[in-house]
């Protein structure tokens, strides 16, 4: 089952998948997959194998589904060389031509989509990476990381209203992929659609606003990660509960149906709530009720790890 | 044709180690050919049977197979090509563009060897030096773009081309009269024989299917690859 809260779907940059599978002889790496990428950033997560470089490429254009359909701003993608005006790739492979430099290869970008100055948007592109200094080296001689910044740079050289990126902070090191989550952030306020695929959970709770999540080529999870774990009601949601008496309110607590389990550990209660509504409703009640200060509340379980361990581990 | 296109992809070509791949046999067939006119071997039979055996037969379908295959698969292989595709140029252009650069380059590196080899021997005796000049020129941009489909459609497109020139053109060619006909070594030697005028020198495939069978698969391989070209599948990791 795919649990989805409200996507955005105005605007430019708009890319569909209505029910999108691809298969590989009798391997399904993607299954029955719809899904909306609109204005703003947004993760594809999954694990290694999920088939988010499958979906990755079909909406790039370099993979036909077996089934269904994609489309950029309702425009077929697959077969469609002018969606190119709109779309940057940055693609997982290496794919940069290591005998040119760097200014060469984001020139030739600049070149390849008839930009009226390409010069001076490869510089423009290049100085947003902060690649200028490097610019006049062959790729060859730059690092797994240059060479990422690079791709980007020649990605982004002619002003795309949708950026796909695969794996894009792969091979850089922190101060570089600080500053690309940054302007990756910075780009998605500025209304652009930005896909990118990790498999890295810190990167996407840092940049995306909304996710996308694979498991085994199914879409199992789309939109605000924090809202998802609240609709995942199947599931206990732990909370943590420090407060003036933490036995008494545990006793309190544990009389209630809302709460499954209540443990007291060093850093107070922890709470298993199965019925996250009437929880948070009861708690300051029942804490008031019984004369106990409540000092924190806070959920354990809602930070993009433990989704994610939800979504693709069996359920207990 | 684009000329970005064309200019990364001869600067692919041209770069370094991969130039010696094509430079290689064009300066051992010039060497022979110094080498046979100071030994003072240099008669027209000896021209004629260099051309025939070492430029057309030899040297001509392995530098179409190094630049049709080179202008591409590598690309494709590495996913450099990706920086290509995903730009608004139509696919069939970019193919074009890289045939013209595969053509170019079998021109350079084997008609004009050809014919500096062919002059050192005999000069412009019996037509022998111009015949198969445009012998190797046209059977080269037969070979550039069949071997350059091959670097599409298919990823061992290096062993295909070589079972093809070694196995069908050499072999069976040599052995079964029929294979000849569907020979671009064979159309190629057509062309050198029709104007030339050489007694040492007779082919199998006539002028009136060799040009024709030419032009049908150079167009067609062009064309093929072309839409091929535009259902290119490239996946990623997982």
């Amino acid at each position: 089952m795919t649990m989805t809260t409200s996507p955005v779907t105005t605007g430019q940059g708009v890319v569909h998948l209505a029910q999108v599978s691809r298969w590989y002889g009798n391997v399904v790496a993607v299954n029955d997959v719809t899904m909306t990428i609109g204005p703003g950033v947004t993760g594809l997560l999954g694990p290694n194998g999920a088939g988010k470089s499958t979906l990755l490429h079909m909406m790039a254009g370099f993979l036909a589904p077996s089934s269904g359909t994609a489309t950029l701003n309702g425009q077929a993608i697959w077969r469609n060389h002018q969606i190119y005006r709109l779309i940057g790739l940055v693609p997982e492979k290496e794919g940069v031509y290591g005998f040119l430099t760097g200014w060469q290869f984001v020139l030739s970008a600049a070149r390849l989509h008839r930009l009226p100055s390409p010069a001076e948007a490869a510089a423009r592109a290049l100085d947003l990476v902060e690649m200028s200094g490097a610019k006049d080296r062959r790729i060859e001689t730059y690092s797994k990381g240059m060479r990422q910044r690079v791709k980007v740079a020649a990605a982004l050289v002619h002003d795309p209203r949708v950026l796909l990126l695969d794996e894009p902070f792969n091979g850089m090191d922190p101060r570089q992929r600080l500053h690309l989550m940054e302007l990756v952030r910075r780009m998605g306020e500025e209304g652009r659609t930005i896909l990118f695929s990790s498999h890295i959970l810190e990167e996407v709770e840092r940049v995306a606003q909304q996710i996308e999540v694979l498991v085994a080529g199914r879409h199992a999870a789309s939109g605000d990660y924090r809202e998802i774990r609240r609709r995942m009601t199947d599931r206990p949601h732990l909370y943590r509960v420090r407060s003036s008496d933490d036995r008494r309110l545990a006793a309190a607590l544990v009389a209630d149906a809302s709460s499954s389990a209540v443990s007291l550990t060093e850093q107070g209660l922890e709470v298993q709530a199965v019925d996250f509504r009437r929880f948070t409703w009861l708690l300051p009640r029942v804490a008031r009720d019984i004369g106990v200060h409540l000092w924190q509340v806070s959920p354990i379980d809602e930070d993009l790890e433990s989704v994610f361990s939800y979504l693709i581990s069996p359920h207990p | 044709m684009n000329t970005v296109v064309a200019d990364i992809t001869y600067r692919a070509m041209l770069g370094r180690k991969r130039i010696w791949l094509l430079v290689l046999l064009p300066v051992a067939l010039v060497a022979i050919a110094a080498l046979l006119r100071l030994i003072g071997g240099s008669d027209e039979h000896t021209a004629v049977l260099l051309m025939k055996t070492f430029a057309i037969g030899t040297m001509l379908p392995l530098l179409g197979l190094i630049a049709g295959t080179g202008v591409i698969a590598p690309e494709i292989e590495d996913g450099t090509i990706i920086h290509l595709l995903a730009k608004p140029i139509s696919r069939p252009v970019i193919a074009v563009t890289k045939f013209i650069v595969a053509a170019s380059l079998v021109a350079v590196f084997a008609a004009v060897p050809t014919f500096i080899a062919a002059y050192l021997l005999i000069r412009d005796e019996s037509g022998v030096a111009y015949g198969f000049t445009l012998g190797a020129l046209f059977g080269g941009v037969a070979y550039a773009a069949v071997f350059l489909l091959l670097g599409v459609i298919t990823r061992h497109a290096v062993t295909v081309g070589v079972i093809y020139a070694l196995v069908w053109e050499g072999l069976v060619g040599g052995y079964v009269p029929g294979a000849r006909k569907f020979s671009i070594q064979q159309w190629a030697q057509s062309i050198a024989d029709q104007v030339s005028s050489s007694p040492f020198f007779k082919t199998d495939v006539s002028l009136g299917f060799a040009v024709p069978a030419m032009i049908i698969v150079t167009l067609g391989a062009l064309l093929w690859a072309g839409t091929r070209l535009r259902s290119l599948s490239i996946t990623g990791d997982d």
